[in-house]
């Protein structure tokens, strides 16, 4: 072999260079770099759905495809939570957004606040067949913002309490009708526990705390809700957490776990395990698990999440799935009209997404009989009502590290957790919004 | 090991006097244009982005407003200084560097010297201890999670056969840094491993065959030949090794997302919450600025032992 000149071995590499660069043009890397969309009648659409919602998601949109063959859709799932967002956040910063993306309500406010969201005209939306008065009263107006609107809620999805009907039938927990009886005081809902631990010789109830900031937020702010408390006022510049309310709500969570009504130290996937197994006869979490009990065929029904402190008053932690569209760099009327025709076809999908356990907000479809006969679904519907959404603020919504901070460990005294929970959000609410 | 048949190897030899050293003054120019290209990045990708992070850290710069926002003195600093979640991120950044430095390498330079003797297979035994290395964390990371998944995973149903009861290797806040310093254990490994087989093969193997002459036991070998001969190479993997635990960052944000309660965030997760979450640009540079500082400090403690190092040798 004769030995590379240096001039031929440089003309090889350049040509090698320029070889690459011609042919990455084709390539997802290099188009995924090139600003601008290449095609003509595509549809970036992103979500966060995992588990049964992603199913029924991919069901939704395979519909969506078979209908509008013209339109080339590519969806995207990626991480829940900050992970999703911050990827949103960038690539809309980075002018790459998405056409049209999944949002929780609460987190939708932030991205509004910094200014990353494009306003929805009531008159395009209006072409499409989406008026106000056909959106759930509450979702669409907790989703304005000055009011304005930049999001279309698709649901309303609240915290509810999963039960094992065999359990409870043996426990002596359902009346004639086959029917939950209220657990409508903290005493008759540990005795219902007592009575259901009994039955399993486990655990009366299970919810997910190891692992998991969501899911000790969620009970904690139903509970405290319930009591009227409050988190945060003046869009999170000031904390107004009510010694006085979550402390008989955090004695009572901690009194569920150390007595061995409840396991005090399961993570997420886990709880599931334990209430399908029948190990537990009530497990409470967003509703969205409802797919994973009908899989396990076992069986169980859905009810609101039970009502301990609010009297007349029902209140219960929940957010929304809300469809955005992230500031796109040039204003493309068809490109729009594209994302609007997917935002119709998934409200006019909500069926399949209440089978999923969320509460639908489309009242074409709501005020349907055929929802109403939709069970267990339907069940707690009513929740949508008492919706409590997490308080506005740079550093909320689910997900965000807002949750995150008010976890309850089950290692600490209910005065440690709030000290801890006050001092981290007092922290946050007097640092400068970067908003 | 020492068998007369051992070819004995070369050492690398003394610079001989090169002919080109005759005209140093003309190496100014092509050297300069040589090293363009990477000045160049350097400047476009490090130093740029450094000095630009630099001031910014003054700043209440934000992720989502133009410019560099409201001029903010030394607030950021004093803030990081001040908050728990700077001390307790920046405590497990050094926990996890000293749960992984000292296995990573006393267990790379046991498993060199073993493949080092091994006499058939040798390219197996390299291979195995190799191969995690050249895995992408995200792959690391599911096949661990796996390992570690409470009721189901790898780990606990196998010490449940034995007989033992596992903790939740990732879920119980005093188990998941061990947890996490093992998998890194496992997946980096294969780095320093092959430093030092390198080293090994470096060592004459004279010494051995005198020694053994003189009697001396496989075990006196290894610890008065190979060992000390194995100095350098031992400074060399202990800076590089501390320096790449300093910046762990994948592992955690991967598998633990930085809890159980925070249990697990690393300095470098602190910076990419605050930067990319919270929109906090400016906070995070003014951490980055100080995590920089003790980096610089350790890199200083060491620049110090390897010089002493030098001067010995």
């Amino acid at each position: 072999m004769t030995p590379l000149s240096r001039r031929s071995l440089l003309r090889g590499a350049l040509g090698a260079a320029a070889g690459l660069g011609l042919a990455g043009c084709s390539t997802p890397v290099i188009s995924g770099l090139s600003t601008g969309h290449e095609k003509a009648g595509s549809l970036d659409y992103w979500n966060l759905f995992g588990g049964g919602d992603g199913v029924r998601m991919t069901q939704m949109l395979e519909t969506f495809r078979a209908a509008n063959p013209q339109i080339s859709l590519s969806a995207v799932t990626l991480a829940w939570g900050n992970p999703y967002y911050t990827k949103l956040a960038l690539a809309t910063l980075g002018d790459k957004p998405p056409d049209i993306a999944i949002s929780h309500l609460t987190r939708m406010k932030t991205l509004v606040a910094s200014n990353l969201l494009e306003e929805l005209q009531l008159a395009d939306l209006a072409r499409y067949g989406i008026t106000p008065d056909k959106i759930s009263g509450t979702a669409w107006q907790a989703g304005l913002v000055d009011g304005k609107a930049y999001a279309i809620p698709l649901d309303t999805h609240p915290f509810v309490m999963f039960y094992n009907t065999d359990i409870c039938q043996k426990a002596g927990l359902l009346d004639t009708a086959g029917q939950l009886t209220p657990l409508d005081s903290p005493e008759k809902f540990t005795d219902a526990m007592h009575k259901a631990k009994a039955v399993t010789q486990a655990y009366g109830g299970v919810v997910s705390i190891n692992g998991d900031t969501a899911t000790p937020w969620r009970i904690f702010q139903s509970l405290y809700s319930q009591l009227g408390g409050e988190t945060l006022a003046d869009d999170g510049r000031k904390v107004i957490l009510d010694d006085a309310k979550a402390t008989p709500v955090l004695t009572f969570l901690q009194s569920i776990t150390a007595g061995g009504l409840f396991p005090a130290d399961i993570d997420y996937q886990s709880a599931i395990a334990t209430f399908a197994n029948g190990q537990a006869g009530f497990y409470f979490q967003g509703e969205w698990e409802i797919s994973t009990f009908q899989t396990a065929k076992m069986p169980f029904s859905m009810t609101l999440f039970p009502n301990l402190y609010g009297g007349s008053k029902y209140a219960v932690q929940a957010d929304s799935h809300t469809l955005v569209i992230p500031k796109q760099p040039n204003v493309d009327p068809a490109r729009l009209d594209r994302s609007l025709l997917l935002i119709k076809s998934m409200l006019d999908q909500s069926k399949t997404w209440a089978e999923g356990g969320h509460v639908p907000t489309w009242l074409p479809f709501r005020d349907s009989a055929e929802y109403k006969t939709l069970t267990p679904q339907s069940n707690y519907a009513a929740a949508a009502d008492g919706a409590v959404y997490d308080p506005p603020g740079w550093y909320s919504g689910s997900g965000s590290n807002f949750e995150i901070v008010t976890v309850l460990g089950g290692q600490q005294s209910p005065a440690d957790a709030l000290a801890q929970m006050r001092s981290q959000l007092t922290h946050l609410s007097t640092t400068a919004s970067p908003i | 090991m020492s068998t007369t048949e051992t070819p004995v190897r070369p050492r690398a030899s003394a610079p001989a006097p090169q002919p080109k050293e005759k005209h140093p003054e003309r190496h100014g120019l092509p050297a300069a244009g040589f090293l363009a290209p990477f000045l160049l990045l350097y400047l476009l990708f490090v130093l740029g982005p450094a000095l630009y992070g630099l001031l910014m850290s003054f700043f209440d710069t934000s992720l989502v407003r133009p410019g560099l926002g409201s001029f903010a003195g030394l607030g950021n600093y004093a803030e990081a200084l001040q908050s728990a979640a700077f001390w307790s991120s920046l405590w497990h950044t050094v926990w996890f560097t000293i749960l992984t430095t000292p296995p990573l390498i006393v267990v790379a330079l046991v498993l060199a010297l073993l493949a080092d003797r091994v006499k058939r297979g040798r390219w197996f035994f390299r291979l195995a201890f190799f191969a995690p290395y050249i895995l992408p964390s995200a792959v690391v990371a599911l096949i661990w999670i796996f390992i570690y998944t409470p009721g189901l995973g790898l780990l606990e149903i196998g010490l449940g056969k034995i007989g033992i009861t596992s903790p939740n290797w990732l879920g119980d806040p005093n188990w998941a840094m061990p947890s996490l310093a093992i998998t890194t254990l496992w997946w980096t490994l294969g780095f320093n491993f092959v430093l030092y087989l390198a080293g090994l093969q470096e060592i004459p193997r004279d010494l051995y065959e005198a020694s053994a002459m003189d009697g001396a036991t496989p075990w006196q070998q290894v610890r008065a030949i190979t060992v000390p001969m194995l100095g350098r190479t031992t400074t060399l993997v202990a800076v590089l090794q501390v320096i790449a635990s300093l910046k762990v960052f994948d592992q955690m944000y991967l598998m633990t997302q930085g809890g159980p309660n925070f249990g697990t965030r690393s300095i470098l997760e602190l910076v990419y919450d605050e930067g990319f979450t919270n929109f906090r640009t400016g906070y995070a540079a003014a951490v980055s600025m100080l995590f920089f500082i003790v980096v610089l400090a350790v890199s200083a403690v060491w620049f110090a032992l390897v010089r002493r190092q030098e001067k010995e040798v």
